[in-house]
């Protein structure tokens, strides 16, 4: 029996290798790509875009993520092995932009061009380049937005901040202290959520950035005050939890939901009066642009550039919705979808 | 125990030695014991007391800390629904930790059969009542595979299950695309999958159906694990299963249907979560592996099998829940909620060392 179930064992290992691992090219410029889980939808399109840029371009795309959010130790070992398969190149949205410092710093020393997508590392000239959406003015976009849409009434305005985890890590906080720039709202210490002062502020919840989270916040901040008429949510999924709680108590038509991403179900949200306004992402943008300038370096040995006035490469974003106002530039649901990721 | 009650006889030669020697036979020393001991039998005697008392007591602490806003009728109705998920998937749990066992991959399980419901019925156009027991089917077969690896491979169920976790999780991914099912999409086309998220107003609280599924649910394996002979065998097997096997139970097949029970019990946790959540995210239930084991551990559940209950789950999943909703609505920072939780975990089962004292 023993015999038999190691027997066993080992044979499904040696197939589940041969099955998954594919045959490799040997001559083609390896290009890795690391993620901080390949649960999200977001890295999963990245992967996607890398993928078929990189079948373009003839080079070798390597994918590796974290378990979860955060998770430092997968990614370093990630960049270990990459640095041992001779790649060129690496793409990682960082899940711990400092800790994960030292590690890229080797993967530089051994030749090879590490470009953070989507997550600056810390500090940001820690990578050779940085191709990302510039999240404060994602938020800043939709802070604006719902600023002019309550006209009047934003002076009175209650707000709730649905943010995405205890860490407070910078594309959470940029995102929130970019939305209440945007409203016209005092920062306090504008690397912190959470430390402001200003009393239409009802206060600041965890979602971890999914349905579940966003539900139970949204219902722990009506306990705290039932009279919030402003949302603002971390990501499209949080933004679709909090909704439901809002319907469970009739508040649905009457409260203001903004957030940030641009998934297609988030698009469709929009377009189903869910959510007000979104700041659109292009993730595909980011890993293509990645795989092609890992792919001009293996070429020529050239780094990419930045975007003038920022210290990275500004991929772009779009602020969505259905109810545009005065002087602000926006595109409708129905283009959206046309552009949207997930 | 009295004294030695035989007629008194005149002693024979040899017996002599033994003149004035004490003639009683032995006797139990009957203290009377002390009041701790007395607190420690009657806790051992019911398990849920202490859940119970200290339920009673947050919600007391919270009720003059947290002010107005937490004893209402309407936030304690809300509570009552963020636990829901948890203590359905506690039930899970209970069962198999009563063995001595652990299940890791519950929440995997879960998300994988509430993305099965929600694909089928919403994208693959079959019926949703089909779609449902699809859903159950896979969550029995998930529970199966368990079942195999933990009693015809000998495998210990904690490693088994962590196994089964990534794979089950991954299977998600993979069936999924990773891809969420929307809210009002499944309200179109399949609203019978939202069907435990009616409300029922009492007065300023909303019951919803997802709550009385919930107790219905407790109150049927309280009823199966201590009034069913299948439920006195899930505690033998789980106290000590050499014993139970000389007592003719047959070990092997009682593992077998806990884990496959346990399985359906998280498909039918997964119809909740779409009825909670409103939309089927791949992405939901990744922490309720570790939230359902806090439950069960601070409900008075032994890891070491064979004592606990079903309502010490509930009693467990509703501390966490107040504990949670109380410290949010005063307003303190997250990293201390979960603290705050890992200290309830500590002191629980300091109190489950203590008390299995008594029975040594």
């Amino acid at each position: 029996m023993r015999k038999f179930a190691s027997m066993l064992v080992a044979g499904t290992a040696a197939g589940l290798i041969a099955a998954l691992v594919p045959a490799a090219a040997a001559d083609k410029p390896i290009v890795g790509l690391v993620t901080k889980t390949n649960t999200n939808p977001f890295f999963v399109k990245m992967r996607e875009g890398a993928e078929a840029k990189a079948k373009e371009m003839g080079v070798e795309l390597r994918s590796f993520a974290g378990k979860v959010d955060g998770d430092n130790q997968g990614q370093v070992e990630a960049i270990e092995s990459l640095i041992s398969a001779g790649a060129k190149g690496i793409l990682i949205t960082p899940s711990d932009s400092r800790a994960i410092v030292p590690t890229v710093e080797k993967a530089r020393k051994a030749g090879l061009l590490v470009i953070a997508l989507d997550t600056p590392l810390e500090p940001a000239e820690a990578a050779d380049a940085t191709f990302a959406t510039d999240n404060f003015k994602a938020g800043e976009l939709i802070g604006q937005w719902a600023k002019a849409s309550l006209g009047d009434k934003a002076a009175a305005a209650k707000i709730a901040l649905l943010d995405l985890n205890k860490n407070q890590i910078s594309v959470d906080v940029l995102r929130d202290q970019g939305f209440l720039k945007g409203f016209g709202i005092d920062l306090g210490d504008p690397r912190k959520n959470g430390d402001e002062k200003d009393p239409r502020i009802v206060g600041n919840d965890v979602t971890q950035g999914s349905e579940e989270g966003g539900r139970r916040a949204m219902e722990n901040l009506l306990q705290r005050d039932p009279s919030i008429t402003v949302v603002y949510t971390i990501n499209e999924p949080a933004a679709a939890g909090a909704y439901e709680a809002l319907k469970a108590v009739g508040k649905e038509k009457s409260v203001l939901i903004v957030s940030v991403d641009g998934g297609c179900p988030g698009v469709k949200n929009v377009k189903g009066g869910v959510i007000g306004a979104t700041s659109m992402q292009f993730p595909l943008l980011m890993a293509s642009k990645g795989v092609e300038a890992v792919a001009e370096f293996a070429k020529t040995g050239k780094k990419p550039e930045k975007s003038p006035g920022l210290d990275f490469l500004n991929t772009g974003v779009e602020l969505v919705t259905d109810k545009p106002v005065a002087g602000q530039p926006s595109i409708t649901s129905a283009d959206a979808l046309k552009k949207c990721w997930g | 125990m009295s004294a030695n009650e035989t007629t008194p006889r005149a002693p024979a030669d040899f017996e002599k030695a033994a003149v004035g020697a004490q003639a009683t036979v032995a006797t139990f020393n009957e203290e009377t014991p002390s009041l701790l001991r007395r607190v420690q039998h009657l806790l051992h005697v019911h398990p849920t007391a202490i859940p119970a008392l200290v339920l009673v007591l947050s919600v007391a602490v919270f009720a003059m800390a947290g002010g107005q806003r937490f004893l209402t009728a309407f936030n304690l109705s809300v509570v009552l629904q963020q636990v829901t998920i948890i203590a359905v998937i506690g039930i899970a749990q209970t069962i198999v930790v009563l063995t001595a066992g652990i299940d890791l991959s519950v929440g995997a399980i879960a998300v994988l059969a509430s993305m099965v419901m929600g694909k089928l019925a919403v994208t693959a156009g079959v019926p949703t009542p089909l779609a449902i027991l699809i859903g159950m089917a896979v969550g029995a077969a998930c529970g199966a595979v368990n079942g195999i690896l933990v009693t015809r491979f000998r495998l210990p169920p904690f490693i088994v299950t962590l196994g089964t976790w990534y794979m089950v999780f991954a299977l998600n991914l993979w069936y999924s695309d990773s891809e969420t099912i929307r809210s009002q999409d499944i309200g179109e086309t399949a609203p019978l999958l939202q069907f435990f998220a009616t409300a029922i107003p009492i007065g300023d609280a909303r019951l919803t159906y997802g709550s009385i599924a919930m107790v219905i649910a407790i109150a049927l394996f309280w009823y199966l694990l201590s009034m069913t002979a299948w439920g006195r065998h899930v505690h033998a097997v789980g106290d000590d299963p050499e014993a139970a096997r000389l007592a003719g139970i047959r070990v092997e097949r009682v593992l077998m249907s806990v884990y496959i029970v346990a399985g359906i019990v998280c498909a039918f946790a997964a119809w909740m979560m779409i009825s909670r959540y409103g939309s089927a995210s791949p992405q939901s239930g990744q922490t309720s592996n570790l939230d359902s084991i806090t439950a069960v551990v601070i409900g008075g559940t032994s890891l070491f099998g064979g004592r606990g209950s079903i309502v010490g789950t509930l009693l467990g999943a509703l501390i966490v829940g107040v504990f949670r909703n109380g410290l949010a609505l005063s307003g303190v920072n997250v990293l201390w909620q979960d603290f705050a939780v890992g200290a309830l975990i500590i002191v629980a089962v300091a109190l489950d060392q203590w008390l299995r004292r008594v029975s040594q």
